[in-house]
This record gives structure tokens, C-alpha cells and sequence, in this order.
């Protein structure tokens, strides 16, 4: 019994992580085709020279940073504020945010986006794309912060107050560095759902603000190119270096 | 301290109200239009779009959302079942073990359903080590069809149910199945009469947390599908940018979201509260 189950984990394993490591492993080889033909450093170095996918980073970069700082903030404010009395109507509002599939959320944002830009005579850019991002972070920030806060206890707060600190200066003081880690934790978390997004991205984004999941989507519906197995494979190797430190970060 | 709770929770308040329940509000209200004739909407008001939705030509297109979801679920309880019994059994090191599960679904999206068109087209590694072997003449037809969206949702989706299934297994007293072994259960009976009814409320909140991210898909049967495995998210993207068609597309939108809340709900009800 304890035999046949850890032979089954080790195939789960394998068909949890072969996919990826395949695609790893031919994002080095010398050959355009899927047949191994030495070891080669071309799609790399042609990911490096090409313009198009420089300006896509660059975006997604800006996009990530911009809509985590706000949505990090955003959000710890939300969980600190629901941590002292909670409120039926924003919980909830953060849970269906959460549950609403990303194709749902990324059209009603563009019919919003352009029911809104008739009058105001504004186009869809790199900022509507920050604030689609902002609308879909706050939800996973607030509920990583307030885990977090569960295991605070009030007493240190209430401690300050009597020792003359104002609310401000006991949240400020005393609250915030203990929250710290989690904060920290959950604003990797808004980073990499940021970094990641296509769906909502492709339908609010403008012509000058291409991201880049969505020029590697446009390369894998052409067909076969290398330079995708070897930006996924930096992908793969950043994100699960960001996730381990997250992870780290919330256990500590 | 109101004082202060009431500005924290402004910017939330707000940012929700204007980017999350106005949008759907609109949302709600171009599915009552009529399609205007260079796109966008016009009065009158009209429940037409929604009865098109269960015209057959789209009803075909819930009915393979609700059934592709459905067996992926199916399939992630049986994969992820004894995972989960593995990991919650180990003697050490199960925290590797688990962030061994969460490390690919932490890794783009996007790159894990390339990972599958890499390996399944027909110039892919499957068809080539195959071709190349020589047990086949021409590729596979590996993608592009129901059975490759299948494995691209179990793929995608199989940690969200080893977790909370290793949640409750975690917590499962081994004493009881000591009991069982005792008043004679063999192993087999052990399983299916006292591991599986207490691992229940795992199951639960893994069928939620697995069916409901199935159902409003997009990304899987756009790639591995092709257009040939069509699941409602693709409907609603198409209806609003090919077929120009907002009312219906609005429509399609409501209509899967209250799919997935009514998922949500009826999972809800059977008690996994504290696992999601």
C-alpha cells in the first residue's frame, strides 16, 4: 500500500512537471524543429535582440510594479479595515471578485472602458490596463494580509493606545512592521498575477501597451518558434524563485 | 478608531464600485439591448439574447462548458485523491512535497498550456518521438479537440484539489483507521468507509475550487482547442470582438457568471466553510 502510493506520487510528480521541464530543455537546443540537435544558446540570444518582445517586458514591468504598489496598498488598508470591524458588503464584494471568471471581468471592464470614453474622449492604454490589474490584485492582497492579521493580537494595539500612541501612530508603529512578511508576501502574489495575465490584459490593453504574455500568445497561435520555449523557461525560472521566496515570507 | 477604518476601506469601496459593479451594471444592461448595426447597442429593450442562449446552436457550447468542467473535476478527485493521502502520510519532508504541487501552478498560466501545445501538435515532441520511433507514418491529431481542453483544465487545476483534500486527510486521526483494521475492515473497505466519508469536506472545497476557475476557462480551449473545442469564455470573447454582437455577448457573460455562482452556492451549502 505505502509502496504503490509513493510509485503514484512519483508519476503525479512527473506529469506535474515533465511539460515544463521538456519545454526548458528544448528552449537550448540548436535546432528549430522539436528533434534535439546539440545545445545552443540562439533562442536566447535572438529573445535578446528582438525589439518587440523588449517593449512587451517593458510594459509588462511598469504594469506589474504600478498595479501591485497600488493594489498592495489598497489592499492591506482593506484587510486592516475589516480586521477592526468587519463589513458583510466588502467581504463579500472582495469574494466575488475573486470567484468572477477573468473573461467576465476583462469585458464588462472594456464595455465599461468605452461606454465611459465616449464623453471623455480618452483610449485605452497602459493605464487602463494598471487599473483592470489594481481591480483584480486588492482581493488576493487583502486576503493574504488578513491571514496575517488573524494571527495578531489586539492587545499590542490597544497597549500603545494606552501608552499615548494615536490610531494612526499604533497602526503605523506597532501593527504595520508585524505585518510586514505578509504584506510583502502578498504583494509577489499581485507581481506574478499581474506579470501573468492575458485574458483581462489582451481586452483592456491599447495598441501601445502590448504586454508580454500577450506577444507570447500571439507566437504560440502562429506555430512552433523556439524563442518561446526559451522566454517561458525565464519565466518558469523567475516566477518560481519570486513564489519560493512568497511562500517563505508567509510561513516566517 | 472609526474614523480611520472609515478612510482605510474608502479606497476599496470606491475602486470597487467604479471598476467592478459599474462595469457588470453595464454589463447587465447591454444584455437587454439590441445590437447595433455597426456594433455596440441600441434600444429597444429586449430579452432576445438570452433566449439564444439556449438555442441549440449555443446550447451545445454550455452543455460542453458544464461537461468538460464536470469531468475534469471528476478526474482531478481521482488523480489528486492519493497524492494528497501520500503527502498527508509522509514522515518528512511534506513541505517540499506540497510546494512541489503549487510550483508549476505558480508558474505562468500561459507557459503551462504552451507546455501541451509544444508537446501535443502535430510537429510537437509527441508526434515527433513517435514518427521518429517509427510506430506512426503521419501525426497524431493530439490537438485542437475536447480531449486535449480535458487535459489542459486537469493539468492546469489538479493542485487546487490536492490541497484542500491533503487539508483534511492531515487532520484524519489514524487511530480510526486502526479501528477499522481491528473490527476487521480490510484496507480496501478502510478507504472507501472511513478515509473517503471524512476526507469529504476536502472533496467539496476542491470540486468548488477546481469546476468553478473550468467553467469560466478561456485560455485552455482557446489554445488547445482551437476554436474546435469552444467553452462559453471563448463565446463571450468572440461575440465582442468578431461577431460584433455586445447584447449577446453581455448575455453569454451573466450567464456563466451565474453558472459559477450557482456552482458556488450548491458546493457551499455542503459545509466546506472552513476550506474556502
Amino acid at each position: 500500500m505505502k509502496r504503490g502510493l509513493a510509485i503514484y506520487a512519483a508519476a503525479a510528480y512527473a506529469f506535474l512537471h515533465l511539460p515544463l521541464a521538456t519545454l526548458v530543455v528544448f528552449s537550448f537546443n540548436a535546432s528549430r524543429f522539436t528533434l534535439w540537435e546539440g545545445f545552443s544558446f540562439r533562442w536566447y540570444q535572438s529573445l535578446f535582440t528582438d525589439a518587440e518582445m523588449a517593449d512587451a517586458a517593458w510594459n509588462s514591468v511598469i504594469i506589474a510594479i504600478v498595479s501591485t504598489v497600488i493594489s498592495t496598498i489598497a489592499g492591506t488598508l482593506t484587510a486592516y479595515g475589516l480586521w477592526k470591524r468587519g463589513s458583510r458588503l466588502l467581504s463579500g464584494s472582495l469574494y466575488l471578485s475573486l470567484v468572477t471568471p477573468e473573461i467576465v471581468t476583462g469585458i464588462s471592464l472594456l464595455a465599461f472602458f468605452q461606454w465611459a470614453f465616449r464623453w471623455l474622449g480618452w483610449h485605452l492604454g497602459l493605464y487602463t490596463v494598471i487599473l483592470a490589474h489594481v481591480s483584480f490584485s486588492i482581493a488576493y492582497v487583502a486576503i493574504v494580509v488578513a491571514a496575517r492579521l488573524r494571527t495578531f493580537d489586539p492587545a499590542l494595539e490597544e497597549a500603545a493606545m494606552d501608552l499615548g500612541a494615536t490610531e494612526w501612530r499604533a497602526f503605523w508603529r506597532v501593527t504595520l512592521p508585524a505585518l510586514t512578511p505578509g504584506i510583502v508576501a502578498a504583494a509577489l502574489l499581485a507581481l506574478t498575477i499581474s506579470f501573468d495575465d492575458y485574458v483581462i490584459t489582451s481586452l483592456v490593453a491599447g495598441v501601445d501597451s502590448t504586454t508580454l504574455p500577450m506577444v507570447i500568445y500571439a507566437m504560440a497561435r502562429r506555430g512552433a518558434n523556439p524563442s518561446i520555449n526559451a522566454i517561458s523557461a525565464l519565466i518558469v525560472v523567475i516566477f518560481g524563485a519570486l513564489i519560493l521566496i512568497s511562500e517563505r515570507l508567509r510561513e516566517a | 478608531m472609526n474614523r480611520l477604518r472609515f478612510w482605510f476601506l474608502l479606497p476599496a469601496r470606491v475602486w470597487f464600485v467604479a471598476l467592478f459593479f459599474a462595469p457588470l451594471a453595464i454589463i447587465c444592461a447591454y444584455s437587454l439591448l439590441t445590437r447595433g448595426v455597426y456594433g455596440g447597442v441600441e434600444q429597444p429593450w429586449t430579452w432576445e439574447s438570452y433566449r439564444r442562449m439556449i438555442d441549440p446552436l449555443y446550447g451545445i457550447i454550455l452543455l460542453r462548458s458544464v461537461v468538460l468542467s464536470g469531468a475534469a473535476t471528476a478526474i482531478c478527485v481521482v488523480l489528486a485523491f492519493p497524492l494528497a493521502l501520500f503527502i498527508s502520510r509522509a514522515t518528512r519532508r511534506k513541505n517540499l512535497y506540497l510546494q512541489l504541487v503549487m510550483l508549476p501552478f505558480w508558474t505562468s498560466f500561459l507557459v503551462r498550456t504552451y507546455a501541451w501545445m509544444f508537446l501535443l501538435r502535430d510537429t510537437g515532441l509527441v508526434n515527433t518521438a513517435l514518427i521518429g520511433l517509427g510506430f506512426l507514418r503521419q501525426p497524431l491529431p493530439l490537438l485542437y479537440n475536447d480531449a486535449a481542453v480535458l487535459l489542459g483544465l486537469v493539468y492546469a487545476f489538479l493542485p487546487f484539489m490536492v490541497l484542500p483534500l491533503y487539508a483534511t486527510l492531515e487532520r484524519l486521526d489514524p487511530a480510526l483507521l486502526e479501528a477499522a483494521a481491528d473490527l476487521g475492515a480490510r484496507p480496501r473497505a478502510a478507504f472507501f468507509r472511513v478515509i473517503v466519508p471524512l476526507a469529504k469536506p476536502g472533496i467539496w472545497a476542491g470540486v468548488a475550487l477546481v469546476f468553478i476557475p473550468c467553467l469560466g476557462a478561456y485560455l485552455t480551449p482557446d489554445l488547445l482547442g482551437g476554436g474546435k473545442s469552444v467553452m462559453i469564455g471563448n463565446l463571450v470573447q468572440n461575440q465582442f470582438t468578431n461577431a460584433r454582437d455586445w447584447p449577446f455577448g453581455a448575455a453569454a457573460s451573466l450567464t456563466l457568471m451565474l453558472l459559477t455562482l450557482a456552482a458556488l452556492a450548491a458546493v457551499y451549502r455542503r459545509g466546506p466553510k472552513d476550506l474556502l
